[in-house]
């Protein structure tokens, strides 16, 4: 009989070669998890290449759970339980492990070749030393064990070792007490075309559950209870997920015909993916030629009347950067969703990065100012998608919405809203006139917003462009004071936007004090749930957290004045630090990860603690 | 389209013209202006989309909906217009620069992706609006500001360049024959599908002269054959030469000292693939001793099924198979729990 024992909160880490399946194994658990009740975190670590050579450091694949019987804001610094299908998996995060923590090894991944490859001394296996001696290590042949399992089955020896993930997935379940049913329908449905997979999957879930129960090394289960969420109806949601389900309400709430043009780059091509699948929801979706076409098609959709939106990372913004300001000149709608990624250049494609905020605020020929939001965890992106999108059609203007890698493939439980609930999003394309009428295409109403006029409609035939317009007719001019007169209406219309916007709220700690957090996009779970603990001990912080970084929120100067001193974390080299610093004239204490991944509760911790003491 | 009583000056609008006086793009815009009117066209269901250049001020001076975009990219913006709204018609108007060096891209792919939109190219083969670089069009040796010891790029051959992407619709005219002019814009119009149509424009600024050899009264005849679906390839003075295939090879023979007659001479189908794409390669620089004639008219047209109908179909039939998208099922997604 095994003993149970409840924890607050564990964080386990998925590792193995990319073709071992970590990530599905991961999401699995991730599901079955969310299903007990627990909050959670997730955070998907991906090899840099597709394919990298089997065995590698290079092409270990990872995915971090954090779940608990309390909020969880990050998916955790260290984990409790590390699963190493291979030895490179085991030395690429061996730091990673807390302390006594546990470390389950496949055994049959450290052989001599994955030894080598893991860049191990000849010689050396961590199997055999005492090097692993301060943690709880658990030795398993899976491959032996996967292959005894199936030697009934017709599959070939390849494909069943490739279902070694699903008994390390059946024996998590028997440590963790839960019930397999869940996951067996989902392979139902997965592998319907393939009824041996099917069933070798099946088989390899139920050995590795049975091998937890039976064998006598394992003592001990551990039972997570289910967490104080408010109570209502829950899916789990990652962040790009999020992206498309939040563009197609909009479409839908503003009556719009969905227009998306993208061309594929990691990490935002699920977005792509996503929406393609949703076409009997009238999503059109066009992948161009390139970033510039993309962006260019969905300014021709917007022209046309749809809701024209592009998506890609920091390299395509940097491409669509003309074609960005030509919108902007043309007052159209447009939503540019750019999930960021490590940067300059190709920089670190699938590693995270808050790298693109000063591209999106300043990145564009000419005085260009836009507005800029940003989407700070998984199921934020849905509303912060609605809201690019209401802001777009509302202002008649181009909406760049900053996600980044780590919320994109990131997951969380989500109390999703129901579509009834949801407030409409009012269009009012221009009316046809009569041939006594004139129409000014830019003309503008009290927010600065000149009308919709959709090609097609009778009596308003006119010609846009990027070339400098006179005031209300339009018309191209070279007028000096014409152009000032413009320049500074675009960015007026840009200023009015806060009028339509939320103020910025405290979301934790003291709204007066010693320390402002000062947050923006994926950093929110960290620094709240720092700010949480350090508030709880006494300190005097708080933290806001920024969803529109152009226009800010009107109140953010006071909100600043609160505070002694002003910390912003950013992964990045303190861009949203240097744009605060010219806003308010204020200085700020950075902090700064730029490591292509989140930042840690710990560091941050340290970091806070330090500059408290030194007030 | 509806009908209407509309003169070709009803297309133009109130904004002075602004390309240099004695410009081919003058003819060009007159002969758009008095199709439009004779084709009973909608100003009011009418866009064009330009790019940048001299060509790209188009959009300026026709009273119809229209957008000057940016270098290269309106064959994108048609694209993503054409899409939202199809039952418009589509222009789009470009250059040499603007559609075969900044924007190659994009034609490569609008002409094999087949919107039902038409591609007016204006082949100056030179850069005017940026005073006088050689473009890509330019012959070999071109000197000019960028390139004083002439320049060394091979020259596009923009009718290749279609037949190479597959376009459904490939024709060449003249800035000097309005009437051939208009009848290439009509097919255009016609057209289901991408047409592109490649018209030689005179910069008499900066390239004055380039293509006067094959528009001058004194040697047009002899140097530009004008194509006539199911006519015979003839060309000449007094139509006294022709075309006939020696196998695979054109040659031009002498129907007066030569012993072939009409009947031996090749037969123009704009419906031969093959043929058209041999057509495309009549493209021998007329300063040399021996060339063959350029030709002008449809090189090749033929239907095939457009993008925007296909992707509208799609929609169709994915809400035909799963139904119309419920809202509140997309945001539920497939598993859920209660607390
Ligand atoms: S520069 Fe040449 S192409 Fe441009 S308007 Fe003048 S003549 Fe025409």
């Amino acid at each position: 009989m095994s003993t149970k024992i409840e924890k607050e909160e564990i964080t386990i880490k998925f590792a193995g070669d990319s073709g071992d399946g970590m990530q599905l194994t991961g999401s699995l658990f991730t599901g079955n998890t969310a299903l007990t009740g627990s909050d959670l975190a997730t955070f998907p670590d991906f090899p840099a290449e597709i394919r990298a050579p089997i065995g590698t450091l290079a092409g270990v694949s990872g995915f971090q759970l954090h779940f608990g019987s309390r909020k969880i804001y990050t998916p955790g610094d260290e984990c409790d339980v590390l699963v190493a299908m291979n030895a490179a998996a085991l030395k690429a995060n061996l730091t990673n492990i807390k302390k006594a923590g546990t470390i389950i090894l496949s055994t049959d991944g450290f052989d001599k070749k994955n030894l080598r490859l893991a860049k191990y001394a000849d010689g050396e296996n961590p199997l055999e030393n005492d090097s692993l001696s301060n943690f709880e290590v658990f030795k398993i042949d899976i491959t032996k064990l996967t292959r005894e399992a199936l030697k009934d089955s017709p599959l070939g020896t390849k494909e069943k070792d490739r279902c070694k993930n699903m008994f390390v997935l059946g024996f998590l379940y028997w440590r963790y007490d839960r019930t397999m049913q869940g996951t067996i329908d989902f392979l139902t449905q997965k592998f319907a075309k393939k009824p041996d997979v099917l069933a070798a999957n099946i088989k390899c879930i139920k050995t590795g559950y049975h091998y937890g129960d039976t064998t006598e090394t394992f003592t001990t289960q551990y039972k997570v209870k289910p967490a104080p969420l408010e109570k209502g109806t829950y899916r789990s949601i990652k962040g790009n997920e999020a992206l498309v389900i939040g563009l197609i309400t909009a479409a839908r709430k503003s009556k719009l015909s969905l227009f998306y043009g993208s061309y594929p780059i990691t990490p935002a091509s699920d977005i792509l993916h996503g929406l393609a699948k949703h076409k009997n929801y009238g999503v059109k979706t066009f992948q161009a030629e390139d970033e510039i076409a993309a962006v260019c098609s969905a300014i021709g959709a917007s022209y046309g009347g749809d809701l024209g939106i592009t998506g890609t990372s920091g390299p395509g913004l940097a491409l669509k950067g003309e074609a960005i300001g030509l919108a902007m000149m043309l007052e159209l709608p447009l939503v540019i969703v750019n999930v960021q990624r490590g940067g300059p250049s190709t920089g670190l494609p699938t590693k995270t990065e808050q790298s693109d905020l000063l591209q999106a605020m300043y990145g564009r020929n000419g005085e260009c100012p836009l507005p800029v939001i940003s989407a700070s965890s998984p199921s934020d992106c849905f509303e912060v998608a609605m809201e690019a999108c209401r802001i777009a059609v509302k202002h008649m203007i181009p909406v760049i919405l900053l996600s980044d890698g780590y919320i994109a493939n990131g997951a969380e439980p989500w109390r999703f809203p129901k579509a009834e609930d949801i407030p409409s999003i009012e269009v009012n394309f221009k009316k046809p006139i009569g041939e006594d009428e004139t129409y000014f295409p830019y003309e503008r109403d009290e927010k600065l917003v000149r009308e919709w006029a959709l090609p097609g409609t009778a009596g308003l035939a006119h010609r846009l462009g990027g070339l400098e317009k006179e005031a209300n007719t339009g018309n191209v001019s070279y007028d000096p004071a014409n152009h000032e007169y413009m320049v500074k209406t675009r960015e007026a219309k840009v200023a009015k936007i806060a009028d339509f916007i939320p103020e910025q709220k405290i979301t934790m700690g003291v709204e007066k004090g010693d320390l402002l957090i000062l947050g923006w996009g994926s950093t929110y779970g960290v620094i709240e749930s720092v700010t949480k603990e350090l508030s709880e001990e006494g300190l005097q912080v708080g933290h806001t957290h920024l969803r529109y970084i152009r226009p800010f929120p009107k109140n953010l100067g006071e909100i600043l004045k609160n505070y002694k001193k002003v910390m912003i974390p950013e992964i990045n080299n303190g861009q949203l630090s240097k744009v605060i610093r010219d806003h308010f004239l204020i200085d700020v204490i950075q902090f700064n990860k730029i490591q292509g991944v989140p930042i840690m509760k710990a560091e941050l911790k340290y970091a806070i603690r330090e500059v408290l003491e030194n007030m | 389209m509806t009908k209407n009583n509309l003169k070709a000056k009803d297309f133009a609008t109130d904004q002075d013209v602004r390309w240099c006086p004695g410009c081919g793009d003058y003819s060009i815009l007159a002969q758009v202006q008095k199709v439009f009117a004779e084709m009973e066209m909608n100003p009011d269901e009418v866009a064009i989309i330009s790019g940048i250049g001299c060509s790209s001020r188009f959009p300026y001076y026709m009273n119809t909906y229209g957008m000057h975009s940016i270098h290269g990219r309106a064959p994108a913006v048609a694209s993503g217009l054409k899409i939202a709204n199809p039952d418009l018609s589509v222009w789009i108007i470009t250059g040499d620069g603007d559609g075969l060096s900044i924007g190659g891209n994009h034609l490569l792919h609008i002409l094999r992706r087949n919107l039902n939109v038409n591609i007016l190219l204006f082949n100056n083969q030179i850069y005017g609006l940026t005073k006088g670089q050689y473009s890509p069009t330019s012959e070999v040796d071109k000197r000019t500001k960028s390139t004083p010891m002439g320049s060394l790029d091979h020259p596009v051959n923009p009718l290749a360049i279609a037949m190479g992407a597959d376009a459904t619709f490939v024709a060449r005219t003249m800035d000097r024959d309005p009437k051939h002019m208009q009848a290439m814009l009509k097919r255009s119009n016609l057209h289901q599908g991408t047409s592109f149509l490649e018209i030689y424009q005179n910069c008499n600024i900066f390239n004055d002269g380039a293509f006067f050899t094959f528009t001058d009264k004194a040697t047009k005849k002899a140097s530009a054959i004008f194509l006539e679906n199911g006519q015979p390839l003839v060309f000449g003075e007094n139509d006294e030469k022709g075309i006939r295939l020696d196998g695979w090879k054109p040659q031009v023979v002498d129907l007066e000292k030569d012993n072939y007659s009409k009947e031996d001479l090749w037969i123009h189908d704009e419906s031969d693939l093959y043929k058209a794409q041999m057509l495309a390669r009549f493209f021998d620089d007329p300063r040399q001793a021996e060339y063959l004639p350029r030709p002008f008219g449809v090189l090749y047209a033929t239907e095939r099924v457009c993008y925007e109908d296909q992707l509208i179909a799609q929609l169709n039939e994915a809400i035909e198979q799963k139904g119309e998208g419920d809202l509140n099922e997309l945001i539920a997604g497939s598993v859920t729990w209660e607390i």
